[in-house]
């Protein structure tokens, strides 16, 4: 006697979702617009890269080394030099945060180099920290690029054996951009945002609007109503995947080396635990606005401090590394970032698969019990 | 199958809620009635009576917690999938998609109940005449006016011919004329397409229509029969009182409602309608002569529920303007010139005059969209005029508004209050807004709650409040710092008649005292307790006069037509000579 469940009436429940999405210009603004400017905000605004770094060369004898170096550290688009003296008044630029690193080369300097025991001294501003790192491993680069061309002119001139092994090591990033960086927690925000942002309020607004009354009293079933909320959003999400992707590859070269079906598949099963997210929580506060600021607080704000994308987990206390695996973000950004920047590194990512598709049925199966044809 | 006789069979059904602070409220206490197949059933009686638990539980969207609910032959808590696929439900607030357009609301509710074809079509086209929503298939159903929407609801509840229709008060907010082309349709259908159809209605005329009426009050059955049995309750008790001479018919409705020997009393074409408790008419009126008259429905219902109510809680003189001496005031609080307004090409309204006199009650009356919203808002300087001349108490409002508005006081269509401030916590702030203080304030609020019987209620935060006493509150905010004069936006919308009576009471005696009283109404009956009225339709003043003038200027040679019949007139003649659009 019960009516059986009807494809039309998801496909009728659906379409009507997405004219509400259309018409709606804050849902087109986030699922378009936001992941286009997240792009660019990301790609040009937001960046670690220092460039320009105000640097200090206290040249305390002049020699052909010296002037080697000050020209390497001139010629180099990451800093603009300040020649100095002495010691002294290298100093007093950093007090006056005229400049941010001191590079000192003693007097005998040269003589050293000719030894093969040459040493300078690196002094930066670490009031942050972060800058301090970036700028020490700049001049590092710097002076080691200088010192293997120093060794190549040698061996040319005087056919001598290389006597210094240099080490070169770009600890940030290997690929000299943090763009490369940066794209996977953008695809990761992209997605938070559509699936859980947009989607807490569009349960709570037909209980709101009261339009939910009405279309109880119809045959439709409560899951038909939740699978056509969420297929309109899925695919916008997917969208905002493809946007994102296209955008970081056209714009800034962002390479992909892994699979694009396994990077479609692990973002389907993270747009999912956040769509089951957003659902539940819009189903049971009722009120747009509440699950809108739970919707941030339990989802955006994780996949922005607590995943991975933005501090390294790692160096998290180890209270906070374990509330990290409480977010699907975690799982979501340590795929993104193997599969753009390593390749298909199935060790890596079928335990974060796993957890995610295991996230996604209990949230899904969630979002279904709390959406009852009932009114009290 | 055969049809059941009884489509709707309710036996002895409980339904108890729990409030968020705790307490429980018995919405239905036993209740059990049945609908006969292809008629038309009203459930009638006052807020909170339980209308809509019921028909809810109808539908399948409450479960009961006790007794027997079957329809269309189901038992509705075993399948409320299949009730639901048999039945049209229309909830008090239809909750249209108001981003989609009539024909993508009216399309959504075909594909849910599964109509295709050829079927659609015809059904579509046939709804989209009867509701005569046909020019408007493109429009967003968030434009449209309040009648349009109530009716796009009823077509999107009938888009697959249900066997049963359940209405929750489908004219609430709706114009009378609105209001009359609704009822049409529902008995039509009912007549013709052979429907069982329930309808709830807190007013009282509309139960009249209906083959079967059943009065729910505070969750049990008052009575139930056809609306001329539960007339004839009130059979050699009906009265219609012609005041004498001196004095006016809302003078003396006043002093009749609080006889002890009435069970109700409405002012009707110039005379009251008295129901008195015994079967004589009451005695405490000298110079007045009593009529009997022909019992209708509400005065049946009205005695009935006067046997069961505990009273009536009626203010003597609540306004209290003492220190204000009538002299200081200008004689006419209200002065209107040639105001206009415009929205882009749109004018809402069109060149409109008129004055309001001191401790006057003057009604603004028309159809929805007439314009009456809007020159209430210019009125209490919300909304600024494009064009004419308007002084309020004494002070032009398109240059200090701030100065007028000192001296009104303003009760919105919508509950505007806290919801979640207490009832003392919303005056005091009140009362702080308007800027009073110390041994004042408190003066004020201490009043406000005596004559609003709020003290009972004092900390229960206002959203919890009881229909009537949100009302209520509403109006003692507003009178906090005796304002020269009140406006009531559409005050007694969706109030059940109980309340209305008691809130006409409470503004008559307002006036009485002083107080300029502007207010909006879709009741054509209320606007027999105005002084005098304005019918616009279209931006544009139709007609203006006390309510016996315009009844005798729409309708002469009709021996007393009631108000709406003068008003529906009116704005159809207008329309017919294309004084005012539609």
């Amino acid at each position: 006697m019960t009516p059986l469940p009807s494809l039309r009436r998801v496909l009728a429940l659906t379409r009507k979702e997405s004219w509400q999405i259309l018409r709606d210009p804050v849902s087109v603004a986030i699922g378009v617009a936001m992941p286009l400017l997240m792009l660019i905000l990301f790609g040009y605004g937001l960046s670690f890269d220092i460039r320009h770094l105000p640097v200090a060369v206290v040249v305390e004898h002049a020699s052909p080394e010296s002037g080697g170096i000050l020209a390497a550290l001139r010629l180099s688009p990451y800093f603009r030099v300040h020649p100095a003296t002495s010691m002294q008044e290298a100093e007093r630029l950093m007090t006056a945060h005229e400049v941010n690193a001191i590079v000192r080369l003693p007097p005998h300097f040269s003589r050293d180099v000719a030894l093969g025991d040459a040493a300078l001294l690196v002094t930066v501003n670490a009031t942050d920290a972060n800058n301090a790192r970036i700028a020490l491993n700049y001049t590092r680069g710097a002076i080691a690029i200088w010192q293997q061309k120093e060794l190549a002119r040698r061996s040319a001139s005087a056919d001598s054996e290389a006597t210094v092994v240099i080490e070169n090591r770009m600890w940030f990033n290997e690929a000299n951009d943090s763009t490369w960086f940066l794209v996977p927690g953008l695809i990761v925000l992209v997605m938070t945002l559509i699936g859980a942002l947009l989607t807490s309020t569009v349960i709570a607004r037909e209980w709101e609007r009261g339009t939910f009354e009405a279309l109880f009293a119809t045959p439709v079933r409560p899951g038909e109503i939740l699978a056509s909320k969420t297929l309109p959003y899925f695919v916008m999400g997917m969208a905002g995947l493809a946007l994102s992707v296209a955008g970081s590859r056209f714009l800034f070269g962002v390479p992909l080396r892994g699979s694009p079906w396994l990077l479609t598949l692990i973002s389907s099963l993270y747009l999912l635990v956040t769509l089951g997210l957003g659902l539940t929580i819009s189903s049971l506060t009722k009120s747009q606005f509440l699950a809108n600021q739970i919707a941030f607080l339990s989802t955006f704000l994780p996949a922005f401090m607590l995943s991975g994308f933005m501090f390294d987990i790692r160096s998290m206390p180890l209270w906070l590394q374990g509330v990290t695996h409480v977010f699907p973000a975690r799982y979501f950004v340590s795929s993104l970032q193997t599969l753009f920047l390593a390749g298909d590194v199935w060790p890596v990512l079928l335990p974060n698969m796993a957890v995610l598709a295991g996230m996604a049925a209990l949230l899904m199966a969630m979002a279904g019990k709390t959406v009852r044809k009932r009114i009290e | 199958m055969t049809p059941a006789p009884f489509p709707v069979d309710v036996r002895a059904v409980r339904k108890t809620f729990r409030r968020k602070n705790g307490e429980t409220v018995e919405a239905l206490a036993g209740v059990s009635f049945a609908a006969r197949a292809r008629t038309l059933t009203a459930l009638v009686g006052p807020d909170g009576g339980g209308k809509t638990t019921l028909l809810r539980i109808l539908a399948g969207l409450t479960p009961a917690d006790s007794g027997g609910v079957r329809v269309l032959g189901l038992d509705v808590a075993a399948a409320p999938q299949a009730v639901q696929a048999r039945i049209g439900y229309m909830p008090q607030r239809f909750g249209l998609y108001e981003d989609l357009t009539v024909q993508q609301n009216l399309d959504l509710y075909a594909d849910l109940h599964g109509v295709d074809g050829a079927a659609r079509e015809q059904a579509c086209a046939r709804l989209l005449a009867m509701m005569a929503l046909t020019p408007f298939t493109g429009r967003l159903a968030g434009k449209l006016s309040g009648g349009m929407k109530q009716k796009l609801g009823l077509a999107c509840t009938l888009v697959r011919a249900p066997a049963l229709l359940l209405l929750d008060e489908p004219t609430v907010g709706v114009d009378p004329l609105s209001r009359r082309e609704l009822w049409e349709i529902v008995r039509r259908l009912v007549r013709d397409d052979a429907l069982t159809a329930v309808v709830s209605t807190s007013y009282l005329d509309e139960a009249g229509f209906c083959d079967h009426t059943v009065a729910l009050h505070r969750g049990v059955v008052l009575a139930e029969g056809a609306p001329g049995e539960i007339a004839a309750q009130a059979a050699g008790r009906v009265f219609l009182a012609t005041p004498a001479a001196e004095t006016n018919a809302r003078a003396l409705q006043a002093r009749l409602f609080q006889s002890r020997d009435v069970a109700d009393a409405v002012p009707e074409a110039g005379k009251v309608r008295v129901v008195a408790r015994t079967p004589n008419a009451p005695e405490n009126a000298p110079d007045t002569t009593f009529a009997a008259a022909q019992p209708r429905f509400e005065d049946g219902f009205m005695l009935l529920f006067d046997a069961v109510a505990d009273g009536r809680a009626v203010q003597s003189v609540p306004a209290g303007r003492a220190g204000n001496a009538p002299g200081n005031a200008a004689p006419n609080p209200v002065e209107v010139r040639d105001l206009v307004r415009r929205f882009g090409d749109f004018t809402a309204v069109d060149h409109v005059s008129f004055q309001v006199r001191r401790g006057e009650i003057y009604g603004l009356l028309g159809p929805n969209g007439a314009g009456k919203s809007t020159t209430f808002r210019m009125l209490c300087g919300l909304l600024p005029a494009s064009a004419g001349s308007l002084r309020v108490a004494g002070a032009d409002l398109r240059r200090a508004r701030a100065g007028a508005r000192e001296k009104l006081g303003y009760v919105a269509q919508k509950f505007s209050l806290y919801g979640d401030l207490s009832v003392d916590e919303n005056l005091d702030f009140f009362a702080s807004a308007y800027g009073l203080r110390g041994h004042r304030k408190r003066a004020r609020i201490a009043w406000a709650k005596e004559q609003f019987n709020l003290d009972a209620m004092a900390s229960l935060p206002a959203g919890q409040l009881p229909g009537g006493y949100k009302q209520r509150l509403a109006m003692a905010a507003a009178l906090l710092h005796e304002p020269e004069i009140l406006f009531l936006d559409e005050a007694t919308s969706g109030a059940d008649p109980m309340a209305r009576r008691a809130f006409w009471a409470r503004i008559a005696a307002l006036a009485e005292a002083g107080v300029t009283v502007i207010v909006t109404t879709h009741f054509m009956e209320e606007a027999e307790y105005c002084d005098r009225v304005l019918i616009m339709d279209g931006g544009v003043a139709l007609a203006e006069g006390s309510p016996a003038e315009i009844r005798a200027r729409a309708l002469p040679g009709q021996d007393a037509p009631t108000m709406e019949a003068a008003f529906i007139s009116i704005i159809e003649t207008a329309r017919k000579t294309g004084r005012a659009q539609a």
